[in-house]
């Protein structure tokens, strides 16, 4: 096991930056996601740490050793790949021994640490297996079966669960984050899914073209998101953003949207930033249904049993609100939502950044 | 279950022709009809003929009379037949090793990102596009006992002293012809595997490269396993191509000198057309099928699907 350090990483495709100097680093047994929307630069980071892709720039280093010009095989790192990338022509028990056997393992550690591996993932029945003869969550455990025989320093996944059903994502999202609690093994693991990213990591770090946007704990994230881009990106569904500007003083202090309505601010609001702009965010499971707060009509109803989601027209914004209790609301009703003003956010409107 | 079977009686009665169209067997029969006579018109009628022929003595302008296996019995006292089966074997398993050999190093070379790799491409189809004729007659040209190219080229360096008579003794016309077999074939075999090639997902290499592979290993353990299908299809061809292989010989030696590159193909051309003996040059024909039979049979354990090949239902 080994820490990972990242250090001002850029990475170019031709004259294109794709990656703009990345700072991350990671403890030794830690499991970091790297989450972020389709094409921000995850996999290509990834791919750097495992050394498929050189390093335009800047440094990544292993345990104590920078390894930038580190051929992969040298730097004691298992990567499981999105299509899982299985020999079809081994077996599974072929598939999980193969790095043994290209470093002349002695042939009965070769067999026991496979059985261990197997015996771990519940895969002993299908050893003699062909992929083809496997369903996607079999397989997608011996990819990470093949990663665990090498005992590696660091565990790379990327998307390792994006071609499985819904369902089997939620059974395997535990499997691999019970893997992690019993080998403690330092695992990146990128994900565009935030949900994932919330449930697994002690740490996430928010990739957005080419740039980390936050680094934190999931909780962190959730409640002090560093700016307008983390804060709609985790948290499902979305927060509301609305924008307008900041109007009366300190204490009672409010933000008037662009359609007139006025929301409350929390103590916590910025001091003598009367008539500033801002965008005011709130997360949709902290409005609360009363009789007092802003008028809002609602536009759809949406239960899923355990809760129901209103989206509602506030002053010309569509916001989502989430209640746990069964209220019983029609289309075209007026309402009233109550934002606590305790757990809202507030962002610059120019660049985003948490106020 | 009683309802079922209610149900099936109920079903109003049907002629006999009806029910012959609905069944599947038969109607797949009736689509099979239009490839089927195709096959019996092209295939099997010029088969069955040359098989007939060589049972019989037919000459050019005269009906032959069926007179058994007598061609055969000639043939097995003629050293002229072995000669040209000698010949055959070894123009098919010397050509078709090389041309596998140097195929399977251009289509590794070519599935390489290295630079021009289009027009590199271009360059090693261009063999496979000119006419055999023509390319026949080029290196006719180029094996010529008097103007050879390549003798000129070596008595400039001063490495020989006189020219090379490349087609004129045995041996030396046998290497040319084989020569210009495989600068023929080589195309064919190097775009096939690089099909075959760039059908193996990129992701193997990587995860390979991961798991500690060299470039060896990988050619041995994840490249040439995943082609093996591929190879039996193209080796295949390679081997009935070269075996019936006409064109080259006759344009360049018409099978001499004395009849040391006389393959089966040429000589039963020879003595049916040329000479007249239909029945004989049949017979000589014909004798080419057992060995093109073993070929295919060789190639058909071969493209077997393999296991890995083979999904759950196939268990
Ligand atoms: N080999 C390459 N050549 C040129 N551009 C590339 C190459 N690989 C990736 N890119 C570009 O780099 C950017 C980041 O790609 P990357 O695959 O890292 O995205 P990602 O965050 O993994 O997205 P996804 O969630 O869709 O997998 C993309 O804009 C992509 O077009
Ligand atoms: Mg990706």
């Amino acid at each position: 096991m080994a820490s990972v350090g990242i250090h001002d990483v850029r990475k170019s495709f031709g004259p294109v930056e794709i990656i703009h100097g990345v700072d991350i680093s990671i403890e030794d047994g830690e499991f970091v996601i790297l989450v972020g929307p389709s094409g921000c630069g995850k996999s290509t980071l990834l791919r750097m740490i495992a050394g498929l892709e050189k390093i335009t720039s800047g440094e990544i280093s292993i345990g104590e050793r920078v390894v930038n010009q580190m051929p992969p095989k040298e730097r004691d790192i298992a990567m499981v790949f999105q299509n899982y990338a299985l020999y079809p022509h081994m077996t599974v028990s072929e598939n999980m021994a193969f790095s043994l056997r290209l470093r002349r393992t002695e042939n009965s550690i070769v067999t026991e640490r496979v059985h261990i591996a197997a015996e771990i993932l519940g895969l002993m029945p299908l050893l003699d297996r062909y992929p083809r003869q496997l369903s996607g969550g079999q397989r997608q455990r011996v990819a990470m079966g093949r990663a665990i025989v090498r005992d590696p320093q660091v565990f790379l996944f990327d998307e390792p669960l994006s071609n499985l059903d819904a369902k089997l994502r939620v059974q395997m999202r535990t499997e691999i984050k019970e893997l992690h609690q019993r080998l403690r093994t330092t695992t990146v693991y990128v994900t565009h899914d935030q949900i994932e990213a919330m449930t697994m990591a002690d740490k996430i770090v928010v990739m957005h073209d080419g740039i980390v946007e936050q680094i934190g704990a999931p909780l962190e994230l959730y409640d002090n998101p560093a700016n307008r881009f983390v804060a709609g990106f985790i948290g499902s569904p979305a927060m509301n953003f609305m924008s307008g500007h900041i109007t009366g003083a300190n204490g009672s202090a409010s933000l008037r949207t662009e359609g007139g309505i006025d929301l409350p601010l929390g103590a916590g609001a910025p001091a003598a930033s009367d008539g500033r702009p801002a965008v005011y965010g709130v997360r949709p499971e902290h409005f609360i249904l009363s009789d007092q707060g802003a008028e809002a009509s609602v536009v759809v109803v949406e239960p899923t049993g355990s809760e129901i989601q209103v989206v509602a027209d506030m002053g010309g914004d569509h916001v989502v609100a989430v209640f746990r209790e069964r209220h019983d609301l029609k289309p075209g009703q007026k309402i009233h939502l109550q934002p606590n003003p305790e757990l809202v956010h507030l962002f610059d409107s120019d660049n985003g950044q948490r106020l | 279950m009683l309802d079922a079977a209610a149900r099936q009686n109920a079903v109003a009665p049907v002629s006999f022709w009806t029910r012959l169209n609905e069944n599947r067997n038969v109607l797949g029969l009736w689509f099979m009809l239009p490839a089927a006579a195709f096959l019996l018109l092209f295939l099997a009628y010029p088969l069955g003929l040359g098989i007939w022929l060589s049972l019989t003595d037919a000459r050019i302008g005269r009906a032959g009379e069926f007179i058994g296996v007598e061609n055969f019995v000639w043939l097995w006292g003629d050293s002229v037949f072995w000669l040209s089966v000698f010949n055959t074997l070894l123009y098919t398993i010397v050509a078709s090793v090389i041309k596998f050999a140097i195929g399977l190093y251009l289509a590794l070379l070519l599935n390489n990102n290295i630079a021009f790799k289009a027009f590199i491409r271009a360059i090693v189809l261009l063999p496979f596009i000119v006419p055999t004729v023509l390319s026949a007659i080029a290196f006719w040209w180029i094996f010529d006992s008097q103007f050879s190219i390549i003798s000129w080229a070596l008595i400039e360096l001063g490495i020989i002293e006189q020219n090379i008579d490349f087609l004129g003794t045995p041996n030396n016309a046998r290497a040319s012809v084989i020569f210009a077999n495989i600068w023929r074939g080589v195309p064919f075999v190097a775009i096939t595997l690089l099909a075959g090639l760039q059908t193996v997902p990129q992701s193997l290499y990587e995860a390979a490269t991961i798991d500690g592979a060299s470039k060896w290993a990988m050619f041995r353990h994840i490249t040439y396993p995943l082609l093996t299908p591929i190879i039996a299809v193209v080796m295949t061809f390679s081997v009935l191509f070269t075996f019936t292989d006409f064109q080259l010989i006759y344009a360049m030696t018409r099978g001499g000198p004395v009849n040391a590159t006389h393959l089966m193909a040429t000589l039963s051309y020879q003595r049916a057309i040329l000479g007249g003996n239909l029945g004989e040059g049949a017979a000589i024909s014909t004798a080419m099928i057992p060995f093109l039979l073993s070929a295919i049979m060789f190639s058909w354990f071969g493209l077997q699907r393999r296991k890995w090949q083979q999904g759950e239902s196939d268990d």
